[in-house]
């Protein structure tokens, strides 16, 4: 009896945290529609893309503080006003700097940031090369065709 | 042992570099203003004593003040005030309020009951002027000099340690013998 009890309890929480998360968008932070539908993506990306400076882990689009709604309201104001993506993004740069940003700018003190992905690639490839360099020099010896056994196999298992 | 040399090596660089990074991190949470060295982004707001009179920064150019941004709903302004009345009191330099997103009769009330180390205070009802100034969570406090330009900022209650070692030492000489 107890049993099915704990059951139960576990498949109610389970159909009410799956509905929490299909539901997710009907109460969504942000309400907001701009009347143009171009204008409306460039805000969802550009909101996406800029951090809540309260919260710091929350882009502005996700955030229910206060201030995430002031900068979102700003956001929508430049570009009703026609400023670009890069315009509205430094106009929050100058407010609050580098760190409003969730994608760094290219810059001497991001260079490592952008550029060590890159680098690490470029180490693992040249080991991976290494490697198989040098298994290719212990194989290069066997030079039969691959597939055909030797002709006398089947006699040497008899 | 050879094989494991280097990766061993490439493991311990990697350690120190982190090491350093989280040593030398600065105070986690304190986001360095793009402000400083810029001029003060300009408003003329509503005063808390006269809504019809304004707070401007074009009438505080030529001297050096202190811009503490506060609201009542805010915690860490009521474990600051304290220290606002003692900065008052050495008459070093004038403190502007920016009243952030408040109600004005719970600002004046606050005022009237702990005392108002401010010489003026500006209302920002929209929020637009604190967003202006960087600004993402009360208190917070620009050290703005006579050119009208920021020198320094400060996250957090002031205390008397920052007071003393930050503010009164950016001052020209003459308003910091005063204190």
């Amino acid at each position: 009896m107890r049993q099915r009890t704990i059951r139960l309890t576990t498949l109610v929480s389970a159909i009410a945290l799956a509905t929490a998360l299909l539901t997710t968008r009907a109460w969504a932070v942000d309400p907001t529609e701009l009347p143009d539908a171009r204008l409306q993506a460039r805000y969802l990306a550009l909101t996406h893309e800029l951090r809540c400076m309260q919260c710091q882990n929350e882009t502005l689009a996700d955030s229910p503080v206060d201030l995430a709604a002031d900068l979102r309201r700003e956001v929508r104001e430049l570009l009703l006003q026609g400023k670009s993506d890069d315009e509205v993004r430094a106009w929050m740069v100058a407010r609050y700097g580098d760190f409003i940003l969730f994608r760094p700018r290219f810059s001497a003190r991001t260079a490592w940031l952008w550029l060590a992905p890159g680098v690490a690639l470029l180490i693992g490839l040249g080991v991976c090369w290494r490697i198989v360099r040098g298994r290719t020099a212990l194989v290069d010896a066997d030079s039969d065709p691959v597939g055909e056994d030797p002709p006398q196999a089947p006699d040497a298992r008899g | 042992m050879n094989r494991f040399a280097l990766p061993m090596a490439v493991f311990a660089a990697l350690v120190v570099v982190l090491a350093i990074g989280i040593r030398h991190s600065p105070q986690k949470g304190i986001i360095l203003s793009p402000l400083i060295g810029k001029p003060a982004p300009p408003f003329s707001l509503p005063s808390l004593d006269d809504p019809a009179h304004a707070v401007a920064t074009q009438d505080l150019k030529g001297r050096w003040y202190l811009l503490n941004v506060w609201g009542t709903w805010c915690v860490e302004c009521r474990a600051e005030h304290q220290m606002l009345l003692e900065a008052r009191d050495t008459h070093a330099l004038p403190l502007i309020g920016l009243d952030w997103k408040d109600d004005d009769a719970r600002a004046r009330e606050w005022l009237a009951q702990l005392g108002n180390p401010y010489e003026a205070v500006a209302l920002d009802h929209s929020g637009n002027t604190a967003v202006d100034y960087g600004v993402y969570g009360a208190p917070e406090t620009f050290l703005i000099n006579d050119q009208g330009v920021v020198v320094y900022k400060y996250v957090g209650p002031l205390t008397r340690e920052v007071w003393a070692k930050e503010i009164l030492p950016r001052l020209p000489a003459h308003a910091a013998a005063r204190s």
